[in-house]
């Protein structure tokens, strides 16, 4: 309101002060969406396979259910809290535990709980004749499932596990609650500080969407290609 | 034993006002499904083009940030505050509603072309039509889909402490605060947030039988009550909102 005739909506001299910290977040927001998701990957897979197992599968199953039926940001929250306390501190050996590793690592294995059932969609698509006929020919379960199950099953569930990704990115706003330095919590951080939230958290929503909405396209064009075979 | 005895009555106000969200959250992004799901199926391009910006920009930002363009961002500009109970169910069924009325859009394209052109045969009106042919149809497939997004909703709502209320989660970390106990005070919150979900999980089921049955399809493996009870399994679709 001080400047200008118009009322004060938005600052852009502001808007290009903060620019650069935000990005910053951006790229927080881009490395935990993409380490997480390698996470999600192979340990989805991992648990998708053991879930084949008679009585570990079934355990297995019901934690996963556990982790899906219940908020993201609880489970963040809980492992915070959980982990300097207890044993896990050596085990981990160098690496320090930052809110970084507690929000990538709980948001892979929250993701992990949805891949696995991708996965496991998948595997149970694949023909039983290709089952046999690996047993056929005698090929060990290792070249049983690396060289015909799994690439079979892996290529039709790719459009799936890529809105994943995108879900993903999308939830790491949510790891502001242990403070790690993402979009949102610089926002959060910068607004408070200049008492200018209009201009942060706008910004985070329209960077948000900058990236949501293109990787949105390239996974509908994924799919087009994948589901089609 | 005692833990739990003196901290319950806490946790269950904190799971009333966890349910209070889904609920409101709930309704109001199914108003909001429909709504836009049906226009985005319209004739003019100008309805169908509102509903892609609607969607696309709430399915794209987390609810969170909505939730705190709400809570902070708007007192910053006008110098009005929302109530956050209401900010978190707006944020709430903003986003969940988008991904919903994609859901209402897919089901009601899916309806044979057919079942269209009978009724424009009989003269319907558009409401008749609507109301007595495509709904019905459409209803049955989008039930599966809303059972996802009822659970994602409500996993969602525990954001909502971070602007203040008191919801399972902030109740856990304040008697964790309290007590110092991490794994009781957050493993009372873990069951109620499971239980509420199997709740969630079996009501949708009872709906989805119940809209089969209307279109008489009956479930494929018999339809005892006790086949509403095997494991659940949500979220094993594309699309999950938060």
């Amino acid at each position: 309101m001080e400047n200008g005739s118009l009322p004060m909506f938005w600052d852009f001299e502001f808007t290009f002060e903060v620019m650069p910290s935000l990005l910053g977040g951006l790229w927080v927001t881009v490395q935990l969406t993409l380490i997480g998701y390698l996470i999600a990957l192979t340990l989805g897979l991992l648990i998708a396979i053991v879930r084949r197992v008679p009585i570990l599968g079934s355990v297995v199953h019901f934690v996963m259910e556990f982790i899906r039926t219940t908020p993201l940001i609880i489970q963040v929250v809980f492992v915070f809290f959980l982990l300097p306390a207890s044993l896990a501190i050596p085990l981990l050996g160098d690496v320090p535990i930052t809110a970084f590793t507690v929000g990538v690592v709980v948001l892979g294995i929250h993701y992990a709980a949805y891949t696995a059932e991708v996965y496991r969609s998948g595997i149970e698509g694949v023909a039983k004749g290709q089952w046999e006929a690996a047993r056929a020919l005698s090929l060990p379960t290792s070249r049983t499932w690396g060289a015909i199950v799994l690439p079979q099953a892996i290529r039709k569930v790719i459009p799936a596990l890529g809105n994943y990704l995108i879900s993903m990115f999308k939830d790491t706003p949510l790891l502001f609650a242990i403070g790690v330095a993402e979009l949102l919590t610089r926002a959060q951080r910068i607004g408070s500080e200049s008492f200018r939230m209009m201009e942060a958290i706008t910004l985070v929503g329209v960077l948000f969407l900058l990236v949501s909405i293109p990787s949105a396209i390239v996974i509908r064009r994924l799919e087009k290609r994948y589901v089609a075979v | 034993m005692e833990f739990l005895q003196a901290q319950l009555p806490r946790y269950l106000d904190g799971a009333w006002i966890t349910i209070q969200l889904t609920l409101g959250g709930a309704i109001l992004a199914f108003v909001l499904a429909m709504l836009f799901g049906i226009m985005g199926t319209a004739r003019f391009w100008i309805l169908r083009a509102i509903t892609t910006v609607y969607v696309e920009v709430f399915r794209g930002i987390a609810a969170l940030v909505v939730m705190f363009w709400f809570v902070f961002a708007i007192p910053d500009m006008s110098g009005y505050e929302l109530d956050p109970m209401f900010a978190a169910i707006l944020a709430l069924g903003l986003n969940v509603g988008a991904y919903g009325a994609e859901v209402v859009r897919a089901a009601l394209n899916a309806v044979p072309r057919a079942q269209v052109e009978a009724t424009i045969a009989l003269n319907l009106s558009w409401f008749q039509r609507m109301r007595l042919v495509v709904l019905p149809q459409a209803w049955a497939q989008m039930l599966p889909t809303f059972g996802n997004l009822i659970i994602e909703l409500m996993k969602a709502t525990a954001v909502v402490y971070l602007v203040g209320i008191l919801d399972l989660t902030a109740v856990a970390r304040e008697v964790r605060t309290g007590t110092g106990e991490t794994i009781a005070a957050f493993g009372i919150a873990f069951v109620l947030y499971y239980l509420i979900a199997q709740v969630l999980i079996f009501g949708m089921r009872l709906l989805e039988r119940r809209a089969n049955a209307r279109l008489g399809r009956t479930p494929p493996s018999g339809g005892g009550l006790m086949n509403l009870l095997r494991p659940p399994s949500v979220g094993t679709r594309v699309g999950v909102a938060k």
